[in-house]
């Protein structure tokens, strides 16, 4: 059952990224290009993920539970830190080189180009090494995490 | 922007934004992508099946559909810089465009907005410097 709704809401997000646009990199590239040819699509993108997703997670919060009832507790780290600001800032520049950000990674590996796997491949690399990095400096250092 | 580009991202989006809603209402999981994939391989046994049924989910429409018109920069090498430094970068920062972009801030989250400008900015700058070649 989790792994079906999992599967569902992970296809209506890549079928979501697909109509969008998102999965060619030229129209994020297009986006990040301010001096060039303008393409506006991906603000309209965000803004309207956002606003569908706001009600979502307002109601989790009131709840503290899932609509199966078991428990959620929602990330509410105050306070930026080194880490949140040197990985964003990587994190911009690896994806302003190609214009591939994880979800289109994934959603794009379909396409069974080997250029795709490469990057999909370095991506899982990279993000090894930065949890080996991080387990072996400092002690619990929760990873920051947004997406845990 | 044509105005089908403009509905369809609009469209798009939303979608998106109800995959994340129902991640989180179904499962009570954030929808990271850069999350879920980094720690597919590594998580304990109990997150395990969530990870790979959504990872499939993700991929599933383009399997279906096909990719469309997807205008890679060619080259190997650029292709792995940029993803180890994706893969690097949102571990670190605990969060991609999905996490913090969309989840985090519809979370109302200070530290995921901090993150998103962050990003914004330092791929503003790159594709500044590689597209129009204003180093420095």
């Amino acid at each position: 059952m989790k792994a079906l709704t999992a599967f569902l809401a992970g296809a209506i997000f890549g079928a979501g990224l697909l109509l969008s646009g998102m999965t060619n990199p030229a129209n994020v590239l297009g986006f990040l290009d301010l001096f060039g040819a303008w393409r506006p699509q991906l603000a309209l993108v965000m803004a309207a993920a956002i606003a569908v997703a706001a009600p979502a997670f307002l109601l989790i919060r009131r709840r503290q539970r899932d609509l199966r009832g078991e428990p959620v507790e929602l990330p509410r780290r105050s306070g930026v830190d080194s880490r949140l600001l040197a990985g964003a800032a990587i994190f911009g520049v690896g994806w302003g080189l190609s214009g591939i950000c994880p979800g289109p990674g994934v959603v794009l590996l379909a396409s069974g180009k080997p250029l795709v796997i490469v990057f999909v491949a370095a991506l899982l690399a990279g993000s090894w090494a930065a949890s080996a990095a991080a387990s072996a400096s400092v002690e619990s250092a929760a990873p920051g995490c947004a997406v845990d | 922007m044509t105005a089908p580009a403009a509905w369809h991202a609009l469209f798009g989006g939303a979608l998106i934004g109800a995959g994340a809603a129902a991640l989180l209402l179904l499962n009570g999981r954030i929808a990271g992508v850069s999350g879920i994939l980094g720690r597919v391989a590594t998580a304990d046994l109990g997150e395990h099946g969530w990870r790979i049924a959504f990872l499939a989910g993700l991929i599933a429409p383009a399997l279906l559909l096909g990719t469309g018109t997807t205008e890679l920069h060619p080259g190997y090498l650029w292709a792995a810089i940029s993803g180890l430094l994706v893969g690097f970068g949102t571990r670190l920062g605990g969060g991609c465009t999905s996490g913090h972009g969309v989840c985090g801030i519809a979370n109302l989250s200070g530290r995921s907005l901090v993150a998103t400008l962050v990003f914004m900015a330092t791929a503003i700058l790159t594709v500044l410097v590689v597209r129009h070649g204003a180093a420095a």
